[in-house]
């Protein structure tokens, strides 16, 4: 018996020795930038600016009473409760179009990818252009005989800025539907035909049941997306836009130039937690789900 | 497919433009002269004044602008130099660490493993805001601030990659790597010779959505590199806009090629590192 037990632990064992040498300098790398450096910078969210002195929670009350916060968080989660939503929405409505329309939707794939690969910095020049107060959208709106909106000084910066999130991010998330989609069993549909079901109900009682699992990491990886658009934000507006795109991404970047660290360490402590409670919450959500 | 299926190619053609003219728009903004950039959009940038209007087509193409660009601007090769110098070593340097570590989490049974995969997802998760202080914190103090070592190790030692290449070591039959284990072979070796040519996909996949993430950034070397010399195109172009539009024209342009050229060639493995990302098992 004792025999048997050796044998059966013994390639574990050897597969564990392994594994430790093919972790070591990914985790090495991790544990050197990342997470002793956020353990400083815990701390240092607990003492005064040069970090000389203990101040307690001194910061995360600055921090949590500071105006531009309160504005940054409530912009950040408005651009997120509409962003989101709306970017799902319209990229599942591509999914299911290029979806349908075949071997033709290969180029359309391409298509809606590109937004991707292309540089924020590279389509800044054309955003300005386009949105400026005698720019070629208002050029577009007078000949339709509406009147000239200023974009980059009004709220309708915060609609720009959304349009350009959903121009960059539709193409990845429509790739995840179709491929959420190409898991769905063909036979279903069949079945479903042959019982005199209509496209829509097919869409209702089969491909949407079907993508929930897919919704769930869509949502996920587009939620954290969405802090990405800072770059368009800031390339576009820059450090000081309009009041309703300042986000959470241009206050801790002013932070971080005015080097408040105290602040700064504070925040992204903040951030941090928040985002993992998050995370771990979805997880065990995911894990549920798979476990049923 | 079916008769109705044709009805879509109208929306579909229609939100393609959307994207079809914004590269439109730089490409014959490339191969206009400066003239007639600042009479149709210079209005918009404060370069004259009055209504900016676009043409579909330059009245006159030209290619001195791209030509002066490429041959007669010295410092835009540095900056070019500079996007190349951030952008290789971190796909190579990912290429290196993530892929082993990849093979562990994927191929390799060891203690901790569950809480451990999960740190790295959650890590890939974090934003640039949360990691901005704590990589501050350690950059300054090993005195690798204003240096490329700020933008580029943290960019290697990314967990997207990670888990990416994770996912495509999880497609290779264990039948394979069992009948290596019988033949004698050591952990090693069956990564060296099973692993990596049947993970390739996968490696693939992740470094071009690696090279993507490199080649745009803004937020690390705008805050982590001081020096304008360290700067790279994505920095620098905002700048430029308006002294010289058929510079930033053409810069924009070039900018854009590596990016473009990754995707002409690399969209199978993109779509097939999109579609990872989305594997939570």
């Amino acid at each position: 018996m004792d025999r048997k037990k050796v044998k059966q632990r013994s390639p574990f064992r050897e597969e564990g020795r392994a594994a430790r040498w093919f972790l070591l300098p990914s985790l090495l790398g991790i544990g050197f930038l990342v997470l002793a450096p956020f353990v400083e910078t815990i701390r240092r969210s607990l003492y005064n600016n040069p970090g000389t002195q203990f101040v307690g929670l001194k910061n995360y009350r600055s921090v949590l009473n500071n105006q531009a916060f309160q504005l940054a968080v409530s912009n950040t989660g408005r651009f997120l409760v509409v962003c989101v939503p709306l970017l799902l929405a319209a990229s599942l409505g591509l999914g299911l179009m290029v979806q349908k329309v075949g071997k033709g939707g290969r180029r359309f794939k391409t298509t809606f990818l590109l937004p991707m690969a292309v540089p924020v910095a590279s389509v800044t020049l054309l955003w300005q252009v386009m949105f400026a107060k005698n720019g070629l959208a208002n050029a577009v709106l007078t000949a339709l005989g509406a009147e000239p909106v200023h974009f980059m000084g009004t709220g309708a910066a915060f609609g720009v800025l959304i349009f350009t999130y959903l121009w960059k991010n539709c193409g990845y998330d429509m790739i995840l539907w179709l491929a959420g989609m190409d898991g769905i069993s063909k036979a279903l549909y069949e079945a479903a035909e042959v019982d005199g079901a209509n496209a829509f109900q097919q869409f209702r009682y089969i491909t949407l049941p079907g993508l929930v699992p897919t919704m769930m990491m869509v949502s996920v990886l587009s939620l954290l997306n969405t802090f990405k658009v800072f770059r368009e934000a800031y390339l576009v507006a820059g450090r000081y836009p309009h009041d309703s795109i300042y986000l959470l991404q241009h206050l801790f970047n002013n932070w971080f130039l005015d080097l408040d660290l105290g602040r700064l360490t504070a925040g992204a402590v903040l951030m941090a937690a928040v985002l993992l409670v998050l995370i771990l919450l979805l997880q065990k959500l995911l894990e549920r789900r798979d476990g049923t | 497919m079916k008769k109705g299926s044709r009805l879509y190619y109208i929306p579909l053609t229609l939100l393609a433009l959307l994207v079809w003219w914004p590269l439109w728009f730089m490409l014959m903004g490339a191969v206009q002269p400066v003239d007639e950039l600042n009479a149709t959009i210079g209005p918009a940038l404060g370069v004259g004044t009055g209504q900016a209007h676009w043409t579909l087509l330059p009245s006159w193409p030209t290619l001195q602008p791209l030509t002066e660009l490429l041959l007669d601007t010295p410092s835009f090769f540095a900056m070019f130099w500079n996007s190349c110098l951030l952008a290789f070593p971190q796909v190579l340097g990912q290429l290196l660490i993530a892929a082993p570590a990849a093979w562990a989490f994927s191929r390799l049974r060891f203690r901790g493993k569950k809480p451990l995969f999960t740190l790295y997802i959650v890590l890939m998760l974090m934003p640039f805001q949360v990691t901005m202080a704590p990589s501050y914190l350690v950059f300054s103090r090993l005195g690798l601030m204003d240096t490329v070592w700020a933008v580029i190790l943290p960019g290697i030692f990314s967990a997207f990659p990670v888990f990416i290449m994770s996912k495509s070591f999880d497609a290779i039959p264990r039948e394979l790597l069992e009948a290596a284990k019988l033949d004698g072979a050591s952990q090693w070796q069956i990564f060296r010779r099973i692993g990596l040519p049947l993970g390739r996909p996968g490696i693939l996949a992740a470094l071009v959505l690696g090279f993507l993430e490199a080649w745009n950034a803004i937020e690390q070397p705008m805050n982590f590199l001081k020096s304008q010399n360290h700067w790279p195109l994505s920095l620098f172009l905002p700048t430029i806009t308006s002294e010289n539009l058929a510079f930033a024209m053409g810069a924009s342009l070039i900018a854009l090629a590596p990016a473009a050229v990754i995707f002409r060639f690399g969209q199978k493995y993109l779509e097939l590192g999109i579609q990872s990302s989305g594997l939570t098992q």
